[in-house]
């Protein structure tokens, strides 16, 4: 057990520092990705600068979903896969919270799927940060919903037979508001992404390809550039009236997101897809509450059920 | 419009001289679900409310979407009215195969009403009082052909109004209220067929003319007005006084409307319901609510319950409040989802993975799935533990009247506590009860807690420590046992000692003490004990057990493959009493009292109160 406080508490107000942001030393193997996605996460929260007591880290099961415990702020470790419902419980019970869900492909891909798909349709204001390593790492290297095809796994020793995952698809087609593609060996690309999916309005997805040096070597490699990979960035629309611009992303274009999601091995990086328009599931609650207590012209909680009561006599 | 209260006044000209005085009667309305006949229950049962009788229901829905054939049973009458009867004493019955189907329900002496213009009863048969009346026909004649037959069910309901000298204004005004609403033609209508209901056994009925005793006023107590309504609404406005503002669910027979009241009454609560994609969602969604600081309520039926079991384990690991409601139906599997059952005590108390102590409670009836409802959510509160509140079908259903609740005084305030948490702040504290942070809360050290369901210390940090896993599982189990030493007795009734104690939970309340009333009248010594609290047990149960020469647990689920049903099994265990035996069953109905009254008698091997049971009791409206 470790004793309370060594060092003075900041005072209330001070910035968020990533020495105070540090908490458990991380429990992953030396090399992993994840390492810097937990350092690029420091330096999110160090620009968006959220009271202290306002921020929510939830995670799942899984290496990656140990995150909330190597960072300094409410949080909490949940069962396989349903992060996203618990986080979803979290935004729409405490409006003024930044919620952020970190998980891997297991987690958000297989257990986890069908949660993915209706956190993404109600547009729950939550962000998601999934780290894909393409296989399953904290049991020991079996075959993942995004492992590709002939990968060599304890679960297929003569090679993945089945189809993987498409995450970028995926997302985009439960209807995810903000999906977004990154890299771990990208640190500041990755904290552009997880800072824009914060500042979204919504349902923000950030896919990273996170390395799990144990038993998923290389997985990743064709986006290095010094191991022989390309890096391609998306080229994303700057609404600059220059005749190049018409070539570019829109990220508003659904349609030109799929075609991103469909490219080769390794695809793009970027930003895939952003709606500004589709309101979230917190804002129609609150809503359907404002309506209704139009209605009911504020009565309070004890005249409301009296009369309720009283229809029963 | 309306005839008036009292045959003398309908202008002479009418039935026998004076209705005879019966204490209660149980009527089996069969039709087919499109009639309308559960209105005719509402109609009844709200009346009683508004009366000085009580009243309990019993219904079977179709378990088919639309159209079949369907049942409303209503016992009506004075004083406590504790179960909807074994058998009726007067069947309305609306087609061939609706009498087919429930003459055998109907009691010797008792009276035969069917619709002349679709029913032919067996000829010969005199068993009962047999009414032909053309319902179908009298209604049309009334409301005019436009309708077709829609208002049988209001033309039944004036019959039955003269029959039993029920308040008419009261029954009207009822009309008038459920009708109002829409179009005026409709009331008028809904009043035309009534009438002619009224009026029908006056010219054709002498002698079926019965009014319920006049009630003690010693006795009828609170002064409170009465309000009618079924076992679901009761725990959905439990948690509402409870100051619940938040739950999660996904539908399932018989809890979805417990879902669907609070998705409609919640936002004027400022509240959030949320239908989830699956049950597991459902539980999840719900203790992030909690985890907010906003005690939220999940629920669902016996396959959905075993969805939510991993959740429920972590909610004890993460010492997490929240409150689960399960609806038990007919299982295993989807089973006999429109029927009632017991079966899931055990998966309550015990369904989930790892050493996860919890609280299971169980309502006795309508009124306690209100005051049980409010309970559990305090508990939760107080214990930061998972509560199961264990119902079932036939209570979600069933309409009974009651005071009217002190709303005032039971409110709870909502809202999480969020003022700040000093620096010595632990969420898992060894020596002191859990009480977490919710998010939004600072914390004066700067150092912010994790919830987990990994084994954890003080602080919520990962331990693989066996010695803290041992304190941590301690510290769980031992605020469970501080809870049951805080439980009221529960209610014992009948003799001190004796051969036999008959011990049920659940919605066996009220026939189990029918059945004691019946058994003591034979002159054997016994007693009911009733248990809500089925989980922490209270204390002192084993004198009371230990005073019996029998302890019979009768319950709603299968004798298993020891001979015993799953209360027993834990009473067994608990109490290591051999006195201790089981009445079980399995038909998807809830107990007569005579099957009770027999489960005892055959424990006892008692002969004459087997006897007892085998006697045909006639009907109350048998004539004389």
């Amino acid at each position: 057990m470790s004793t309370a406080v060594a060092t003075p508490p900041p005072p209330a107000g001070a910035p968020l520092t990533k020495k105070v942001l540090t908490a458990d030393h991380p429990t992953w193997c030396p090399g992993c990705g994840d390492f810097a996605v937990l350092a690029s996460f420091y330096r999110v929260l160090e620009k968006l600068q959220y009271p202290h007591e306002k921020i929510v880290t939830f995670a799942g099961i899984g290496c990656s979903s140990r995150f909330p415990y190597f960072v300094n702020t409410h949080g909490g470790h949940f069962i396989h896969g349903r992060a996203l419902p618990f986080a979803a419980g979290i935004s729409l019970g405490g409006d003024d919270l930044h919620v952020f869900v970190f998980g891997g492909d297991g987690d958000g891909f297989s257990i986890g799927g069908n949660h993915l798909t209706h956190t993404a349709r109600k547009n729950v204001r939550i962000t998601y940060v999934i780290m894909d390593n393409s296989v399953y790492g904290l049991t020991k290297k079996q075959t993942s919903p995004t492992s590709p095809i002939g990968f060599k796994s304890k679960t297929d020793p003569w090679g993945a037979l089945d189809q993987p995952i498409n995450p970028m698809r995926t997302l985009l087609n439960s209807g995810a508001t903000f999906v977004a593609r990154s890299h771990a060996t990208q640190v500041n690309h990755m904290t552009e992404m997880m800072l824009r999916a914060a500042r979204h309005d919504g349902f923000s997805v950030v896919e990273i390809l996170s390395e799990c040096v144990e038993f998923f070597e290389g997985a990743f490699d064709a986006a290095i550039p010094r191991k022989g990979g390309h890096w391609v960035l998306i080229d994303e629309k700057k609404n600059d009236g220059s005749p190049e611009d018409a070539a570019r992303h829109d990220v508003s274009d659904e349609l030109a997101a799929f075609q991103l999601a469909g490219q080769a091995w390794p695809g793009k990086f970027g930003v895939f897809y952003e709606n500004k328009t589709r309101r979230t599931k917190n804002a129609l609650e609150a809503e359907l509450i404002a309506k209704t207590r139009e209605k009911t012209k504020g009565a309070t909680d004890l005249a409301l059920l009296q009369a309720t009561f009283a229809k029963l006599r | 419009m309306v005839s008036p209260n009292t045959p003398e006044a309908s202008g002479g000209a009418s039935a026998s001289a004076a209705p005879r005085s019966i204490k209660d009667v149980v009527i089996r309305l069969a039709g087919n679900s499109q009639d309308g006949i559960q209105a005719i229950g509402g109609f009844l049962a709200r009346l009683a409310g508004r009366s000085d009788q009580d009243v309990m229901t019993y219904m079977t829905i179709p378990s088919t979407i639309s159209g079949g054939p369907s049942i409303f049973q209503v016992r009506m009458g004075t004083g406590d009215i504790l179960s909807a009867g074994d058998r009726a004493d007067m069947l309305v019955a609306f087609y061939q195969h609706s009498y087919d189907a429930h003459i055998g329900s109907l009691r010797p002496g008792g009276v035969l009403l069917y619709d002349a213009d679709h029913v032919k009863p067996v000829e010969g048969d005199n068993r009962f009082t047999n009414v032909a009346c053309p319902i179908t026909t009298g209604t049309i004649e009334a409301v005019g052909g436009t309708a077709k037959d829609k208002g049988k069910n209001i033309y039944v309901l004036g019959l039955i109004a003269r029959i039993f000298d029920l308040e008419v204004a009261k029954l009207t005004q009822l009309i008038r209220e459920r009708f109002g609403g829409k179009n005026e033609d409709i009331v008028r209508n809904a009043l035309l067929a009534f009438d002619a209901g009224y009026a029908w056994p006056q010219n054709n009925l002498r002698d079926l003319f019965y009014r319920f005793e006049a009630i003690d006023r010693a006795t009828a107590v609170s002064g409170r007005p009465q309000v009618t309504l079924d076992g679901n609404s009761a725990i959905a406005y439990g948690f509402l006084a409870a100051g619940v503002r938040h739950g999660a669910g996904y539908p399932i027979t018989p809890w979805s409307s417990i879902m669907e009241t609070l998705r409609t009454e919640l936002p004027k609560y400022g509240g959030v319901f949320v239908q989830c994609e699956d049950e597991i969602a459902s539980i999840s969604t719900a203790l992030g609510f909690s985890y907010t600081g906003n005690v939220a309520i999940t629920g669902s039926a016996g396959p959905g319950l075993s969805l939510k079991m991993e959740a429920l384990s972590w909610a004890t690991m993460a010492e997490m409040p929240i409150v689960v409601v399960n609806v038990q139906r007919g299982g295993p599997s989807t089973g006999m989802p429109t029927n009632v059952e017991q079966s899931d005590l055990m998966q309550a108390i015990y369904g989930s993975h790892g050493d996860t102590p919890r609280v299971v409670l169980a309502p006795k009836n309508v009124e306690d799935c209100f005051y049980l409802a409010i309970e559990a959510v305090r508990i939760a509160r107080a214990y930061s533990t998972p509560v199961l509140l264990l119902t079932d079908q036939a209570l979600s259903s069933r309409i009974e009247a009651f005071d009217e609740p002190d709303l005032k005084a039971l409110m709870v305030p909502p809202g999480p506590d969020r003022t700040e948490r000093p620096a010595d702040f632990k969420p898992y504290p060894l020596d002191r009860q859990t009480r977490h942070a919710p998010a939004g809360t600072r914390i004066a050290s700067g150092k912010y807690p994790v919830v987990t369901g990994l084994e954890h210390d003080e602080f919520g940090h990962p331990t693989g420590s066996p010695k803290l896993h041992a304190q941590m599982n301690a510290k769980r189990r031992e605020k469970i046992k501080a809870l049951a030493a805080t439980l009221p007795a529960p209610e014992l009734s009948g003799d001190a000692s004796g051969e036999a104690l008959i011990v049920t939970w659940g919605s066996n309340y009220g026939p189990a003490r029918e059945a004691l009333e019946r058994i003591r009248a034979a002159g054997v010594s016994a007693a009911h004990l009733h248990i809500r609290h089925v989980h922490p047990l209270p204390h002192g149960l084993e004198e009371v057990l230990a005073r019996y020469r029998k302890v019979v647990v009768a319950e709603l689920n299968d004798e298993g493959v020891y001979g015993f049903g799953q209360f027993a099994t834990l009473l067994r265990a608990r109490y290591a009493l051999p006195s201790i035996v089981s009445t079980c069953k399995t038909d998807g109905l809830t107990f007569k009292v005579s099957e009770l009254v027999a489960g005892v008698a055959r424990h006892l091997g008692n002969a004459t109160l087997e006897g007892l049971v085998s006697q045909a009791r006639p009907s109350p409206l048998a004539s004389r």
